[in-house]
């Protein structure tokens, strides 16, 4: 394989990582907690497209959109029942809980879809194309990966700059009790920054298990934790920031699986992490906290 | 308009807020002074909602603020001006106002309520698509005031409007704070600066430590020894 194949497939697989970033940082952004349950949702997302498909055998695209609908409806209740409570919390209660809700997610797939990996089938139906007389191959699901998460990227950046949802979203991040007295209610925005990162770990899982499509109750925690990387790597709370850093990150991980090591592919994308974080821990775009007077 | 009655409010054990009681006419502007750690933010958080009292009243046109959440109490009309200004530093000055309207849904109106604001502060049509964070202290609390008024309120809560100003800014401020109060705004006052908010109060309560220890006309209180001499440096 060539090294624009190889260039393509990593932009793919950070568009996936970008995406669910995206539900990382604007999680962080708004609620100031790290959701460490994003990841599972993913991996609910993908059961739930295995399984309409395998035994109800509906159209793919239909099975993705329940799944959306689902895993938004499921984002909504983690944040009502496990986070809401602690909003007066110390942080660390929130991680640990937050932990905890991963493990729930994990072994409640594991009580009904058993140990035994599934093997997912493709949502996407497009073809593979070839280029340059068939020296670079570009996958259906690459073809559909990237152009989508360019349109989520800037459809979230003009919903946030110019709705009154997403301006409330960006006062409540800010300072929460300035938005309080401008008549926000803070409880519903966190509650619709849950129910969009959710829906945006649906469109993750189904791009993400089309291409690797080993599908267990685990296959969530690692993307996830790849993603957050993305999203500290970008600078968290940034929604560009996530995309740059989800982007980089899939291109540094299939690079070096191709050139340097398969094994240590994982272990290169941390240490990336790390040597970032030294030179600059607010992440590339992480914005300094302005000192008010 | 607003009543607080046996107001009282702890953080955690501590009582901060001692059982007080005053009241807010129409039209009047109302001075709460004393001392750092009177309790005098306190109880404007306590009466837009960021508190929950433990026992007490705020009653506003006939309802008890205490019963209703936070975030309905500005589209009642009460707007609160919070210490420190607090105006959104990632938003441009325009944005910030139309926070301040986030809660109406007459986009003409609030169109001419910008208008209005505009026309009290021109610095702020001036720096319109300023970033807010990048705004002089002055300029913030011009922007945090114009904000509390694209609300439209019926009474705006205003928290140490002079903190940290020039002399000179000082003075404007207090002048812009009688001017929208002739215009038909119930203003009430926090102020360290006791001299300033006296002279342009209706009436004032003094605060000591969580209890209202002195109140009434507040030309009378100036010239009261005691407030003199605490509060006035005389």
């Amino acid at each position: 394989m060539s090294f624009i194949t190889y260039l393509i497939n990593g932009i793919s697989l950070g568009s996936v990582y970008s995406i669910i970033a995206l539900g990382y940082t604007m999680v962080y952004g708004i609620a100031k907690m790290l959701n460490f349950a994003h990841g599972d949702v993913i991996m609910i997302g993908g059961y739930i497209i295995f399984t309409i498909m395998s035994t109800m055998g509906l159209n793919p695209i239909l099975a993705v959109v329940i799944s959306i609908i689902l895993c938004t409806l499921l984002g909504i209740t983690i944040e009502g029942i496990a986070y809401k409570p602690l909003r007066r919390a110390p942080s660390l209660a929130v991680l640990i809980t937050a932990i905890g809700v991963s493990y729930l997610l994990q072994n409640i797939a594991l009580l009904i879809f058993g140990a035994e990996a599934k093997s997912f089938t493709s949502v996407i139906p497009i073809k593979p194309i070839s280029l340059v007389g068939g020296r670079i191959t570009i996958s259906g699901e690459t073809l559909v990966t990237i152009p989508l998460c360019i349109l989520i990227m800037t459809g979230l950046t003009i919903f946030i700059k110019k709705s009154k949802t997403g301006r409330g979203m960006i006062a409540v991040s800010e300072d929460k009790d300035a938005a309080i007295l401008m008549g926000i209610n803070v409880n519903k925005t966190i509650a619709i920054t849950f129910a969009i990162g959710s829906a945006l770990a649906a469109i993750a899982s189904a791009l993400m298990f089309s291409t690797y499509t080993n599908l267990s109750s685990t296959s969530g925690a690692m993307p996830g934790i790849k993603a957050f990387v993305a999203a500290v790597f970008g600078g968290i709370g940034s929604i560009p920031g996530a995309m740059i850093g989800g982007i980089l990150l899939g291109v540094i991980e299939i690079l070096s699986r191709a050139y340097i090591s398969t094994q240590l592919g994982d272990a290169i994308v941390f240490l990336i992490l790390i040597i970032v974080l030294l030179v600059k821990p607010t992440g590339i775009l992480g914005k300094k906290i302005q000192e008010k007077v | 308009m607003l009543e607080v009655k046996d107001l009282q409010v702890y953080y955690g054990v501590i009582q901060a807020i001692k059982g007080i009681s005053f009241k807010v006419n129409e039209g009047e502007i109302i001075a709460l002074i004393g001392a750092n750690g009177a309790g005098k933010t306190t109880i404007l958080h306590t009466v837009t909602g960021l508190i929950s009292p433990k026992q007490g009243e705020i009653v506003y046109d006939g309802a008890d603020l205490t019963k209703i959440p936070a975030h309905k109490i500005v589209s009642m009309g009460l707007a609160h001006v919070p210490e420190g200004r607090r105006v959104f530093s990632q938003l441009s000055v325009y944005e910030n106002l139309l926070m301040g309207a986030f809660t109406r849904n007459d986009k003409g109106e609030t169109m001419d309520t910008l208008q209005q604001v505009f026309k009290r502060f021109p610095r702020l049509e001036e720096r319109r698509n300023q970033m807010a964070g990048t705004l002089s202290g002055g300029e913030q609390q011009m922007l945090a005031m114009g904000r509390a008024l694209m609300s439209k309120p019926r009474i705006i809560l205003m928290d140490e409007p002079s903190m940290g100003l020039s002399p000179i800014l000082v003075e404007e401020v207090f002048d812009i704070i009688q001017s929208i109060n002739k215009s038909g705004t119930t203003v009430l006052l926090v102020e360290q600066n006791a001299k300033k908010a006296l002279s342009i109060a209706h009436r004032a309560y003094v605060l000591e430590t969580g209890n209202i220890v002195l109140e009434g006309d507040a030309k009378k209180l100036m010239n009261d020894e005691s407030v003199k001499k605490a509060y006035l440096g005389e």
